[in-house]
């Protein structure tokens, strides 16, 4: 009881926990947006506070309430201070909620790299477990970058626990710094024998990881896999490998026959299921890799088949839909094998599932056959009455549609079945498809002429009834088979029966209520029914019908001049002409059929529009010359043709798979010339572009042509193309049953030329040429094919930075960026002068926390890093390299105009230079050092600046003494004894690539201003040449905040302060301030070590406080686009020198 | 890889989501509105996998909540089913026959679980008892964690 009553008052203290705020949350389901609004603001309060507790209870209040779909990203830098408490509940809360909200855009996440790097390497195993937890969900490249090394060192950690973290981690590293692979992958493959299983299924998660996606790169660890796979007993380890193995085996074919037998074995005996589809499915991987070549699969693929259809009976929906879906892969190189399982998969379509009948509907399609064609669509037909949903109904009807007309309606014996198949479709509720069903009538009356007459018929049957087809506004997608049906009655006019009729159909009111496009056709063929009707009237020599049927256009034609749509009007009002003129000569009894008809004279035949395009230019033959204008203007005029269906291109186009192989490529082309040659109008605009070849003078010469015309190529060919084709078809046909549709047509038109109808000989001749043409032009694929292999490879896929050759040496180049400092080459980035700043601002609120142990922890505080640049460069242009420096900092700070002028707080700038007079350093290279400056404050006068040496270059760096020239305000604390002239030796040596940090005491004397002390660094440089005597100058830069210690200070001790007025004031303004003000206030909270006492609203009060113990009030007001602070400080130059430095930091904001 | 990890209750509730594929905020809201919708207009008897965009959703519902994951095209779902109630097997383990509410209530617990089984979207841990042994112990450090009673009232309380 006691307890509880204790613990009340603790809940109460944070005034309201997550429990209480879930429970709120849960009793105010009316006003909810309303009530955490108000939980919100209490959160900010919370925030404000100084108990870390208490931001911790906010922070992950806070995180719930993203749960529920709030904004917190506001909170972003609260979250980093409660991700640097000390004490793991915090961190724990701090770090979730950085993983549940940080990611690349967040700014601030560059401010945690230090944290992060000091978690990793805690003591306590939990803390380092916590941090790569979020590390994984928010690491961006920088973060990548900095703290590569330091998780690589972890992946060697005595803990189990930690290693499999940092080996599983390491992926996401690579991911978002690849040079880090290389470097990093000896320990890796290491791990895969790592004693922990737990640590050996990590380091295979991210292996096999890496290689499904390049492959190519692992393939030498196969033999290590391999022994993992028969020596593993853990199915989830098992499971990754074997998966692996699916995407090595089709580079290496030896692998795969190797793999089968245990594989084989593992199908036999594993009881789980998951294991059992990962090894089917590598098998089929396997036999597919291997299609020709092994003689004796058949059984692997009998044995595969056989489980497969043991989980499709299984009444498990789940396994049943794997085992469609598995089966579908050996369909496409094994069909006879599934064929015999066409009664499993019939089944399925009367699952009550629709995810595994549309498996099923997959796998119908490879296995229909010209027997069973008909029953199944049969089948399928009832399926689309029976069928609820629209997007059922919808893929229903292109299934059908792909299964009749696949290879080029290969399997259909009855082409008036499928007609009224199509009919049928069209009586559909709200389909989507009916542009399909469209293109799929257009192609069959075009190709296959004995069907006109009955396609002619039923065409106009559905003109006559289109107030049905286009009634519902829902319908509106299968009014397009209007624009088929209209095109078709037009085109084949001759086999109408009642062609008044259609006519009258054609010219109702109704019409003008559909799409333009559609409106269209009907007026350009309602003058091909006209011209046929008057023909008709006019051979029977019945005058005045054929004068009614003028009058019924000269009546009903305006309506369509007044169409909105700008093709329609001008085709109406030409037409409208043109018959008013015919009306006039009729009245004069003149005979006009034979001159109407004569419009649209001329057999038409689908041709492959860009055939011309595709044969391969004769070596030496230049087709940009100038031969004659004409030449020219036909090649023009080939560009015109378009899809008629825009959409329907569109979605030919998206699904297509990534690994464009020549093939492929081919296949697309076809499809697409494909289409349009089913256009209508392209066939129309451009008659015959052989035809236009031979006419044009001098094209002759050209052996292009030869290869255009189509009765000397084809004749000879026919034969043998033809079965070659046959071939390439069914081979195809296995590969890619889904997607390639409408290419095969083209195929299916050569074939049913020669084999089938031969009645259609004329026509399926001229079709062939086209289909050859092609067929020359495949070949000539690969120089075409380039473009869009690289349109596959998107150049943003993260995988393919890691295409990395693993096996070549590590170069020295390629070490990791050292973990604590920079290196030369991390410095070359501006970026990464804001680490340090990170790490001052994460320590911050410890600060707070724990006002005693400040100075101490101040004293390690990496002040500023100065990054050195490469000796030789530096060497070199000693003087260039400042500038560098400065606009470095810049980013973070003001800078001085001198040298580059380090972050706000004891700061050290130093440059680094080789000692120039020695040459040798410019040819061996050999000193190369890193500075990386720390400094940092202590006590009242003194300052601990502390740098990190680094060896860069090949030589042992030994005597290293570091030196600066006093100046009377600031003074190196050398050993007692020594003279000002003497330097303070730096109490290690450093092996080349090693670097190690010393540190070193100033006495300050005024810290009211900044100043800057030059120093140099002798040392003694030894290599196999000898020893060289070398020194490096630099500076190092006090700035007036570097005096400052973050002191917290409460809002009534704050007010007293100012009240006491016996501070000077003093204020700065800056303009063009676009930060918001709550990064602005982080923001100089920890470049100026200042601390928050109050905010309201856009005005925030600020305190700090110096080292010898001035007080420094900040009233910062933010307006529109600048920011103006007003200082209170005893001092009044220090007071000046800090806003002014404050005021360069600002002005970057 | 799994790319992400949603729980949400049949009302549509998100529970907890975990990213291991960075996404903006708007992003992932997108996601998760689509999905839920999506999953919960699926009928009980159907299987557990769907193809959605480039990538294939996995789930499973447990009582009241639906555990749903998205997985790359190579990835084996029926291990993901496995994931799913290797999760579930672990909260009922460390809640104590765990509900709805619990996971409500101590969804930070909830995620923690997750974190020590599952990190970047790959299982780091195939053993349940070292999960919990890890939770456990990073539980002990939590100097101020609640007793176990604690959660237990405001499971009944509500």
């Amino acid at each position: 009881m006691a307890l509880k009553m204790v613990k009340g008052s603790i809940d109460r203290m944070f005034d309201k926990n997550l429990q209480d705020l879930v429970r709120g949350i849960r009793n105010h389901k009316e006003d909810e947006a309303k009530y955490i609004s108000q939980c919100i603001d209490e959160i900010k309060q919370e925030l404000k506070q100084d108990n870390i507790a208490v931001k911790a209870n906010a922070v992950c209040k806070l995180t719930y309430l993203q749960m529920l779909g709030y904004d917190i990203s506001w909170a972003a830098f609260n979250i980093i201070e409660v991700m640097s408490a000390s004490k793991f509940t915090f961190k724990r809360i701090g770090y979730l909620a950085a993983s549940q909200c940080f990611h690349e855009g967040t700014d601030v996440i560059m401010l945690t790299t230090n944290q992060i790097r000091k978690d990793l390497s805690s003591p306590s195993q939990y803390d380092t477990g916590v941090a790569l937890t979020g590390l994984s969900c928010f690491v961006t490249p920088d973060l990548a970058r900095d703290l590569a090394n330091d998780i690589m060192t972890l992946m060697s950690h005595t803990k189990p626990y930690i290693r499999k973290k940092a080996v599983l981690i390491m992926y996401k590293v690579f991911l978002k710094y690849p040079e880090s692979l290389r470097p990093a992958f000896p320990r890796l493959k290491e791990k895969l024998e790592d004693p922990d299983p737990g640590v050996q299924s990590a380091a295979v998660n991210v292996i096999c990881e890496l290689a499904r996606r390049n492959p190519k790169n692992y393939l030498s660890l196969a033999p290590l896999f391999f022994k993992l796979m028969t020596s593993s007993t853990n199915n989830w380890v098992l499971i990754k490998i074997i998966k692996l193995f699916g995407a090595l085996t089709p580079l290496e074919p030896r692998l795969g026959k190797k793999l089968i037998e245990p594989l084989t074995n593992l199908i036999h005996s594993t009881s789980a299921m998951s294991l059992l589809y990962e090894c089917v499915n590598t098998v089929i991987a396997v036999l597919i890799s291997l299609s020709s070549g092994m003689p004796n699969h058949s059984a692997s693929i009998q044995l595969c088949v056989q489980k497969l259809r043991i989980l499709i009976e299984d009444s498990d929906q789940n396994l049943k839909y794997l085992g469609l879906l598995a089966m579908s892969k050996i369909l496409r190189t094994h069909p006879k094998s599934v064929q015999a399982h066409k009664d499993l998969v019939l089944q399925c379509l009367d699952d009550k599932d629709e995810s595994i009948r549309l498996r099923a509907l997959d796998l119908l399609y490879g296995m229909v056959s010209k027997k069973n064609l008909m029953e199944i669509v049969k089948k399928l037909m009832t399926h689309v009455d029976k069928a609820e949903g629209t997007t059922y109904r919808d893929e229903l009807l292109t299934k059908i549609i792909d299964i009749c007309s696949q290879s080029n309606y290969q399997h259909i014996t009855n082409f008036e079945w499928y007609i009224s198949i199509l009919v049928e479709l069209t009586r559909l509720e709200g389909t989507r498809h009916g542009h399909l069903i469209a293109a799929q009538m257009l192609d069959v009356a075009i190709r296959v002429k004995a069907i006109r007459r009955f396609a002619v018929a039923q065409m106009s049957a559905l003109l006559d009834s289109a107030h049905l087809v286009a009634s519902s506004p829902q319908r509106s997608g299968i009014c397009e088979v209007l624009y088929a049906a209209a095109w078709i009655c037009g085109e084949f006019s001759e086999h109408l029966q009642e062609p008044q009729q259609t006519l009258e159909a054609m010219l109702r009111p109704k019409v003008t209520t559909l799409p333009g496009h559609i409106q269209a056709v009907y007026v350009q063929n309602v003058v091909k029914l006209y011209a046929a009707i008057l023909q008709q009237k006019e051979q029977a020599a019945d005058v005045s019908a054929a004068q009614e049927v003028t009058q019924l256009l000269v009546e009903r034609l305006p309506q369509f001049v007044q169409s909105a749509d700008l093709e329609v009007q001008e085709r109406a009002s030409c037409i409208l002409q043109l018959v008013k003129h015919v009306q006039k000569l009729q009245a004069k009894d003149v005979p006009v059929a034979e001159e109407v008809s004569a419009l649209f004279a001329g057999e038409l035949n689908p041709v492959a529009p860009k055939a011309q395009k595709k044969v391969p230019v004769p070596e030496g033959l230049d087709l940009d010359a100038w031969i004659n204008e004409p030449l020219s203007d036909s090649e023009s005029e080939d560009e015109k043709p378009k899809a008629m269906f825009q959409d329907e291109e569109q979605r030919h186009t998206k699904p297509r798979a990534p690994e464009a192989d020549e093939q492929e490529l081919a296949r697309r082309r076809e499809a697409r010339r494909q289409e349009q040659a089913n256009n209508p109008f392209y066939i129309k605009s451009s008659p015959s572009p052989q035809k236009r070849y031979q006419d044009a003078p001098g094209v002759e010469h050209i052996p292009v042509v030869q290869i255009d015309l189509s009765v000397p190529l084809k004749v000879p060919g026919m034969p043998l193309s033809d079965q070659y084709v046959k071939l390439e078809e069914e081979r195809r046909h296995r590969q890619r049953l889904e997607k390639d549709k409408r290419k095969k047509k083209k195929r299916e038109r050569e074939r049913r030329g020669t084999r089938r109808h031969s009645s259609l000989h004329t026509e399926s001749d001229e079709d062939i040429a086209p289909a050859q043409r092609v067929d020359i032009v495949t070949e000539e694929m690969p120089e075409n094919a380039l473009p869009s292999d690289e349109d596959d490879k998107d150049p943003n896929d993260p995988y393919r930075a890691l295409d990395i050759d693993l096996d070549k040496p590590l170069a020295d180049s390629e070490k990791l960026p050292v973990q604590k400092h920079r290196n030369a080459e991390t410095s070359k980035s501006p970026e990464k002068e804001d680490v340090p700043l990170v790490e001052k601002k994460s320590k911050k609120p410890k600060k707070k926390e724990k006002k005693h142990k400040e100075k101490e922890r101040e004293k390690k505080k990496k002040v500023e890093k100065k990054p050195s640049k490469h000796k030789k460069k530096k060497h070199k242009k000693d003087k260039e390299e400042r500038p560098k420096d400065k606009r470095k900092s810049k980013k973070v700070l003001p800078t001085d105009e001198e040298a580059a002028e380090p972050v706000e707080n004891g700061t050290l700038d130093e440059e680094h230079g080789v000692p120039s007079g020695s040459p040798a350093p410019l040819t061996l290279g050999p000193a190369l050092q890193t500075y990386d400056v720390q400094g940092s404050l202590q006590k009242d006068s003194q300052v601990t600046v502390s740098v990190v040496l680094e060896n860069q270059s090949d030589s042992f760096l030994k005597s290293m003494e570091l030196n600066v020239l006093d100046s009377l305000n600031a003074r190196l604390a050398r050993p007692e004894g020594s003279s000002v002239h003497d330097g303070v030796p730096v109490p290690f040596q450093l092996p080349p690539g090693i670097s190690n940090e010393a540190q070193f005491v100033f006495t300050i004397q005024s810290i009211v201003m900044a100043q800057k002390l030059k120093g140099t660094l002798s040392f003694i440089a030894k290599n196999d040449e000898g020893s060289t005597h070398e020194k490096l100058d630099f500076k190092l830069h006090f700035t007036c905040t570097s005096y400052l210690v973050t002191t917290p200070c409460y809002s009534d001790a704050f007010a007293k302060l100012l009240e006491s007025g016996d501070l000077n004031m003093s204020s700065i303004k800056v303009d063009g301030i676009s930060m918001s003000f709550h990064n602005l206030l982080a923001k100089i909270c920890f470049h100026h070590r200042f601390s928050v006492v109050e905010r309201v609203d856009s005005c925030a009060s600020m305190y700090s406080r110096s080292i010898q113990g001035h007080h420094v009030c900040l009233l910062v007001k933010k307006g529109e686009k600048s920011v103006s602070v007003d200082g209170k400080c005893s001092d009044p130059t220090l007071l000046s020198n800090l806003l002014e430095e404050m005021k360069e930091t600002l002005a970057t904001c | 890889m799994m790319q992400f990890m949603l729980l949400f209750s049949r009302q549509g509730k998100l529970r907890l989501q975990k990213w291991y594929v960075p996404l903006s905020d708007k992003e992932k809201k997108k996601i998760t509105r689509e999905l839920v919708q999506t999953v919960l207009a699926r009928k009980p008897k159907m299987c557990s996998f769907l193809e959605w965009r480039d990538l294939k959703i996995v789930y499973k519902r447990y009582a009241s909540l639906y555990f749903c994951c998205a997985i790359e095209d190579q990835d084996n779902e029926l291990i993901t089913l496995e994931i799913i109630h290797r999760y579930v097997e672990l909260l009922d383990k460390y809640f104590g026959s765990v509900c709805e509410l619990d996971i409500i209530f101590n969804f930070e617990k909830a995620y923690f679980i997750l974190d020590e089984f599952l990190l970047g979207g790959e299982v780091q841990e195939t053993s349940k008892k070292n999960v919990l042994k890890a939770i456990e112990q990073a539980d002990l450090l939590q100097e101020d964690s609640k007793p176990r009673s604690a959660r237990l009232q405001n499971c009944m309380k509500s």
